[in-house]
């Protein structure tokens, strides 16, 4: 067992490099801090290579199973024996390889951020706004318990809200990291509950006493209690569920997504792409053992909820025209893909969903970065975010029409780039155990091919490009770097034999390659790839005459199927009107007023008061006479 | 019917609740002074009816009658310059105009 | 006194004390009737209209009291009699003595000028000094300021 002390300056790193830059940073070091960042995510970078490759190959498996490790255990508060809330750091392979994947990604970001957000006054800011965030999702990857976990998820929410309010200045921005914190912190609502829920049961928070208690067998046969006719613990699983649906952007918690687009685009790429929304998937193939062995219905609603809401968001993603929000929505049809793999998964010998689910998490986050970083540099050439701004882009930026072009093709899940291996190995295990499931995600994909092709060839290709003015340049060397390196990425991961390093028992995952079975997923990627060509390599009216043929369907997709709309209803008509305006006027009215009328009060008395002494001395001698009356008569009738 | 001490007395305090109700009621400053006089000539009565009935060897109360008279003179007359130096000042001798000792 | 006229006024005053002195006459108190009738009658009431001339119109009717202030008095008024001629009912006065009060001139002069205990000459020097008092307290009151010299 080797030393794995160094773990803890993963994360730590990063924090530091937040409150270097965070205090110091504006005023000392604007220009540099970008440069000092990205070295410090640098070492932690290379530190999770080296632990990756410690845990994987050196150590290796220990009896056939990969160990869980705790390097750092810390107790924190002890409620009673067995319950207590510790810090701790947990080592298992989903964590190692999340590891891998944060550092990674935030490292392309920091590089991408040297060249995108020169010249920014708050560039200092910005960095340290990076830091955080790596900081936080480092440190949720590697927690040890339950609370450790929230913590650090609540942390993630509030380092996403900076980053998306980052240009403050704009009303957008505000508000849609706003939106962003209330719809997660509302989520986390229930998170909250599901956690207690469990920890109760459970009678403990660590990850680890909790698995084993509540997969044992005794547990099942012995703890009967049930809630409304449904199992306490399936309960608070699905509590747990719908607080990672909330940072995931399933649906219906997925409204925050799009308006995050208001941020800065590397923001994009590192937030929605890779890290923060995976969040909730992690979650979930964290406490995958309870979800599957103890036989809830809550694994079927992750599956059903995640196929939805891809289905959902790609039929969205055909009709938009801000290419950010069709990124967007094609992250959260991703992560769909990846929830319901986790649904349909069991545990063990049949565990494939787990294993792909986890494979898609590890590539989607290269070629969905690469994505959102090329459609970074298409912006910062173009300097607006609609499509029909663009166009005949390819001459001017061949390094982004390449890159970009491997990421669709890997998105789209061609041969033999990295998204074929993942979503195949996805749809394989859908067909084993739901087929229904497997038909709707075959659809999904195909559309998936065809928005993300028809996001390509209408920036590329289609019309004549018009831009103004000669300076803008494909972007500096540190934009361009990133991008190369992730499309190396997107091509070669898609080789890793997975299977040997995360399954959900922790054992080797044998997974066949079935050329006939991938024939069909394929076809239908092509199939979709060739419409979009058709459509729009050139320009045409043949995507406006089906969207006119389609009609109301047409526009209720383009409206995002008034998703919003409801939920401004829900909240101005009816939380407004029936709780917040009542709540006001009791608190304006009452609370207030009582407190008014308490000073009112004294001051009507003391002018009362004030009154008596006027200056009339009539007034006078007839208080003087009858106060000696009441006295007279007080000390003859009353003191006898 | 016989005049007894009790008649008396019921007459000075007539008198004296008399002078007070004309010194609770009245504006003009010159008339409070006159229901003054009033009151304490009821006193005068007073003493001198006690005097007559209770304690007739001795003439306390005569002496005090007379004493009181004299300072009531007195007091009358440093009133009176009170009253015209008010006058003018205000210019009236209405008490309800004299109010300069308010809050 | 419920005139409004205050002219009136002061000869209604005049009479009450006229009044008075009757009452000590019947009192057999003749000095102090005579003591009444100089200082009060001839010197306070004189002083008295005197003062009216000098203030206003004689003429002229006197505002009357706000109507609260006139049933308060009342109230006051008559609370008062009503409690004190309980209290003096419900007294029982000593023995009443039928020996005569003897307040001839001739007694009372003694009686004033008599420098011991039983007399009293003292009260009579400081009435005096009182008297001194007032006058020169009143002239001070009453006097007008001199105007500046430019």
């Amino acid at each position: 067992m080797s030393n794995y002390n160094y773990i803890a300056l993963i994360p730590l790193l990063p924090l530091a490099g937040f409150l270097l830059l965070g205090l110091f940073g504006r005023r000392y070091f604007n220009k540099v801090s970008g440069i000092l960042g990205t070295l410090l995510l640098g070492v932690s970078a290379i530190l999770s290579l080296v632990a990756a490759y410690q845990y994987f190959i050196v150590n290796g498996m220990v009896d056939g199973v990969y160990p869980v490790i705790e390097p750092f255990k810390y107790t924190w508060l002890q409620f009673t024996d067995t319950l207590s809330i510790d810090m701790g750091i947990l080592l298992d392979p989903i964590s190692v390889m999340m590891l891998v994947v944060v550092t990674f990604v935030s490292l392309m970001v920091h590089i991408y951020s040297l060249g995108y957000m020169k010249g920014e006054e708050r560039f200092a800011t910005y960095y340290s706004y990076l830091q955080l965030f790596t900081f936080s999702m480092l440190g949720l990857v590697i927690s040890s318990n339950l609370f450790q976990i929230y913590m650090f998820w609540e942390l993630v929410g509030v380092s996403s809200y900076l980053l998306i309010g980052y240009y403050y200045d704009k009303p957008s921005a505000v508000a849609a990291g706003k939106k962003a914190f209330i719809v997660t912190r509302f989520a986390d609502l229930f998170f909250l509950i599901g956690i207690l829920i469990l920890g109760f049961t459970g009678n403990s928070f660590d990850f680890n006493t909790l698995i084993n208690t509540l997969t044992s067998s005794e547990f099942a046969t012995h703890f009967g209690a049930s809630f409304l006719g449904i199992s306490v613990v399936t309960w608070a699983l699905t509590l747990i569920f719908i607080g990672g649906a909330g940072k995931s952007a399933m649906f219906p918690l997925h409204i925050w997504l799009p308006d995050a687009m208001e941020g800065p685009t590397p923001v994009s790429a590192l937030i929605h792409a890779a890290t923060m929304v995976v969040a909730g998937v992690f979650l979930v193939a964290r406490l995958f053992p309870v979800f599957a062995i103890t036989d809830s219905g809550a694994l079927e609603i992750v599956a059903y909820v995640g196929i939805f809401s891809a289905l959902f968001a790609a039929v969205i993603a055909c009709t938009q025209n801000d290419i950010k929000r069709v990124l967007a929505y094609s992250t959260m049809s991703q992560i769909g893909y990846m929830m319901f793999a986790l649904g349909v998964s069991s545990f063990g010998e049949h565990g494939a969903g787990y294993t792909a689910s986890m494979f898609h998490l590890f590539t989607h986050a290269f070629f969905k970065s690469l994505l959102f970083l090329g459609a970074g540099a298409v912006i910062h050439m173009v300097h607006s975010n609609n499509m029909q701004d663009m166009g005949g882009l390819r001459k001017y930026m061949p390094i982004t029409n390449i890159t970009f072009l491997i990421g669709c093709l890997a998105i789209a899940g061609v041969p033999p780039f990295a998204g074929f291996f993942s979503k195949e190995m996805i749809l394989h295990a859908a067909y084993e155990s739901h087929p229904g499931i497997f038909y709707v995600a075959l659809l999904t994909s195909g559309l998936t091919a065809f928005y993300m092709f028809r996001l390509y060839f209408s920036i590329f290709w289609n019309k004549k490009a018009h831009l103004h003015g000669e300076h803008h340049s494909e972007g500096t060397f540190s934009m361009k770097l990133p991008l190369i390196i992730l499309a190396t990425l997107s091509i070669a991961t898609g080789f890793i034999p997975f299977g040997n390093f995360v399954s959900s028992d922790k054992t080797v995952l044998h997974s066949h390659f079935d050329i006939v079975f991938s024939i069909a997923p394929v076809l239908i990627g092509l199939l979709g790839i060739s419409i979009a060509y058709n459509f729009y390599q050139k320009q045409s009216d043949k995507p406006t005459k089906i969207a006119a043929a389609a009609g109301g369907f047409y526009k209720a997709a383009y409206q995002k199927f008034y998703i919003d709309e409801v939920y401004i209803f829900i909240t101005k008509k009816i939380i407004f009107n029936l709780i917040g305006r009542p709540a006001a006027w009791f608190d304006r009215n009452i609370v207030d007023g009582f407190i008014n009328l308490t000073g009112n009060t004294t001051t009507k008395i003391s002018s009362t008061i004030k009154g008596l002494q006027s200056g009339k001395v009539q007034g006078y001698a007839m208080y003087f006479f009858g106060g000696v009356l009441v006295l007279t008569l007080f000390f003859i009738y009353c003191l006898k | 019917m016989e005049v007894t001490l009790t008649h008396i007395l019921f007459l000075s305090t007539s008198l004296f609740f008399i002078g007070m109700y004309g010194l609770f009621t009245r504006r003009n400053m010159i008339t409070m002074l006159m229901a003054i006089e009033l009151i304490l000539n009821s006193v005068n009565i007073n003493f001198v009816a006690f005097n007559k009935y209770l304690y007739p060897e001795e003439l306390t109360g005569v002496f005090f009658t007379i004493f009181i008279i004299a300072i009531a003179a007195a007091e009358a007359a440093v009133a009176i310059a009170i009253i015209i130096h008010i006058y003018r000042d205000h210019k009236s001798i209405d008490v309800e105009d004299s109010q300069d000792m308010k809050y | 006194m419920t005139t409004t006229k205050i002219f009136r006024a002061a000869v209604f005053l005049l009479f009450s004390l006229m009044g008075v002195a009757g009452l000590y006459f019947w009192m057999h108190v003749e000095f102090v009737a005579a003591v009444q009738i100089i200082v009060y009658v001839g010197g306070i009431v004189v002083l008295i209209i005197f003062s009216i001339f000098l203030t206003q119109e004689a003429g002229v009717e006197m505002p009357k009291a706000t109507n609260t202030r006139l049933i308060f008095s009342t109230l006051a008024s008559i609370c008062g009699i009503v409690l004190t001629t309980l209290l003096i009912d419900q007294y029982a006065f000593p023995e009443i003595s039928t020996m005569a009060l003897d307040a001839s001139p001739n007694n009372i002069g003694t009686n004033m000028m008599d420098y011991t205990e039983k007399g009293y000459a003292l009260p009579f020097e400081v009435i005096s000094i009182l008297l001194l008092a007032a006058m020169v307290g009143s002239i001070t009151i009453a006097l007008k300021s001199k105007p500046e010299e430019v």
